[in-house]
């Protein structure tokens, strides 16, 4: 019953941390949500008994391409200043 | 309520993350925020891939103490979803890598991030 | 106004067709055929305790072989992209440019990255016993190789030797595939080493083997394209 509870607690969070990532002006809120989405879906494939999958998206989708996204907006503000 | 349940709720979860996705890159003109709206869709598919593997009342496929060899076919949930996954999430990371490249090549050329400004292909 | 009025219509086919999917979703109650299959002969044919390892290595180890591939080709063609025109220069002149980062940071990088590295290839080493493998592994190396960048931003990183054992992982892995067909039953089969104690680290034949090739290759890969995207920062 708890996971129930707390599978509806992260499913909301996932959604409305979505709606930020594509309505935010400022592009780096944006990108850190896109981040927090990758890291709640995580927990959620540990729920879903996928402790495989939960590795590899935490390390992947909220630490590389979270990065890697850093990166470039570095880049594009240093080049259009 | 019958679909007050852990597989439902998550499937509903990845088809509105799909869709927010697929809104997203509609609509958006910054070229960062459309290169979001595809890993958010790439998030979705992945938690409906792994929610249609989920059985009622089962654990995770790994064969240990807790488990005994010749009982596992009713202990674990569907290891086959969660094997192709686990290849998609490796290869969604390379594509967004790609997407990024371009990304910066093209900022190069027109020093602009929006994508009303590359016209060079329309007639 | 079409336009918001296109997307909007686009968005609305979607939703209907995925209410289709949702409707018909019932929840299982037993593994699928396949599934039962593999998690009933599973133990007796390849010996891993981690079905999804076995499925991933031995099952359907030509995808693994495709994806492999496919994370070659878009490292490659990043750094092909990413071609940088700055003169040489020493640690010194790249200092100017970047930012310093604190101490606390270069402290505590230089005790957690060993143990970042290390825990990464215990993960890839033991990925057919508990939940890991290869890709993981990769991962995590390629996050304590992030640490590293963050810390230090002027550090000049060797292609040559990230290049060198990334080849060697990829032929490596392919030639143990080969050697499948010459002494055991086909191509990336199992059984090439004799199958072992159930769930002892020495067991599942060639399962560890190949998956501290892909280890060592995907987080090669991945830090490569890393390095490249922190170098175009030091670019003028």
């Amino acid at each position: 019953m708890i996971y129930i509870i707390l599978s509806v607690f992260l499913s909301l969070f996932i959604l409305g941390m979505a709606v930020v990532a594509v309505h935010n002006k400022n592009v780096k809120v944006a990108i850190i949500a896109a981040g927090i989405v990758s890291l709640f879906s995580s927990i959620l494939y540990l729920i879903l008994a996928a402790p495989d999958v939960a590795m590899t998206e935490a390390a992947i989708g909220s630490g590389l391409s979270t990065v890697i996204f850093f990166y470039v907006l570095n880049k594009i503000r240093k080049n259009n200043a | 309520m019958e679909y007050f349940n852990i597989e439902y709720i998550s499937i509903a979860t990845g088809f509105l993350l799909i869709l927010i996705g697929i809104f997203g890159i509609l609509t958006q003109k910054n070229l960062l925020k459309i290169v979001i709206g595809f890993t958010l869709f790439d998030t979705g598919t992945h938690i409906v891939m792994v929610s249609i593997a989920y059985v009622r009342g089962r654990t995770a496929p790994i064969i240990d103490e807790t488990i005994n060899v010749s009982d596992a076919v009713n202990r674990i949930v569907d290891p086959l979803p969660q094997a192709l996954v686990l290849t998609a999430i490796v290869i969604g990371l390379g594509v967004t890598a790609l997407m990024l490249a371009y990304i910066l090549k093209l900022n190069k050329e027109h020093k602009s991030l929006d994508i009303a400004s590359f016209k060079d292909l329309k007639w | 106004m079409l336009k918001k009025g296109i997307i909007l219509a686009i968005v609305i086919a979607f939703a209907a067709i995925f209410f289709n999917l949702f409707s018909s979703f019932n929840g299982n109650t037993e593994l699928s055929d396949l599934s039962s299959y593999y998690a009933i002969n599973e133990p007796a044919q390849v010996g891993a305790a981690n079905l999804v390892t076995a499925i991933v290595v031995t099952y359907r180890g030509l995808d693994t072989l495709g994806e492999v591939v496919i994370l070659f080709l878009s490292a490659a063609i990043v750094s092909f992209l990413l071609k940088l025109h700055y003169n040489e220069q020493n640690d010194e002149e790249r200092k100017n440019g970047l930012r310093p980062s604190s101490e606390v940071l270069q402290t505590a990088t230089r005790i957690l990255v060993p143990i970042i590295f290390m825990f990464g290839a215990y993960v890839f080493i033991n990925g057919h016993l508990t939940p890991g493998g290869g890709f993981q592994g990769g991962a995590i190396i390629a996050s304590g190789f992030v640490l590293l960048l963050l810390a230090k931003p002027e550090m000049k990183i060797n292609h040559q030797l990230i290049n060198i054992i990334e080849s060697i992982s990829g032929i490596s892995f392919v030639l143990v595939g080969i050697l499948g067909i010459l002494l055991a039953d086909g191509f990336l089969d199992n059984n090439l080493f004799g199958l072992g104690t159930f769930g002892t680290l020495i067991s599942a034949g060639a399962i560890p083997i190949i998956y501290i090739f892909i280890g060592l290759k995907v987080g090669s890969e991945l830090s490569s394209i890393v390095g490249t995207f922190n170098e175009t920062q030091k670019e003028n």
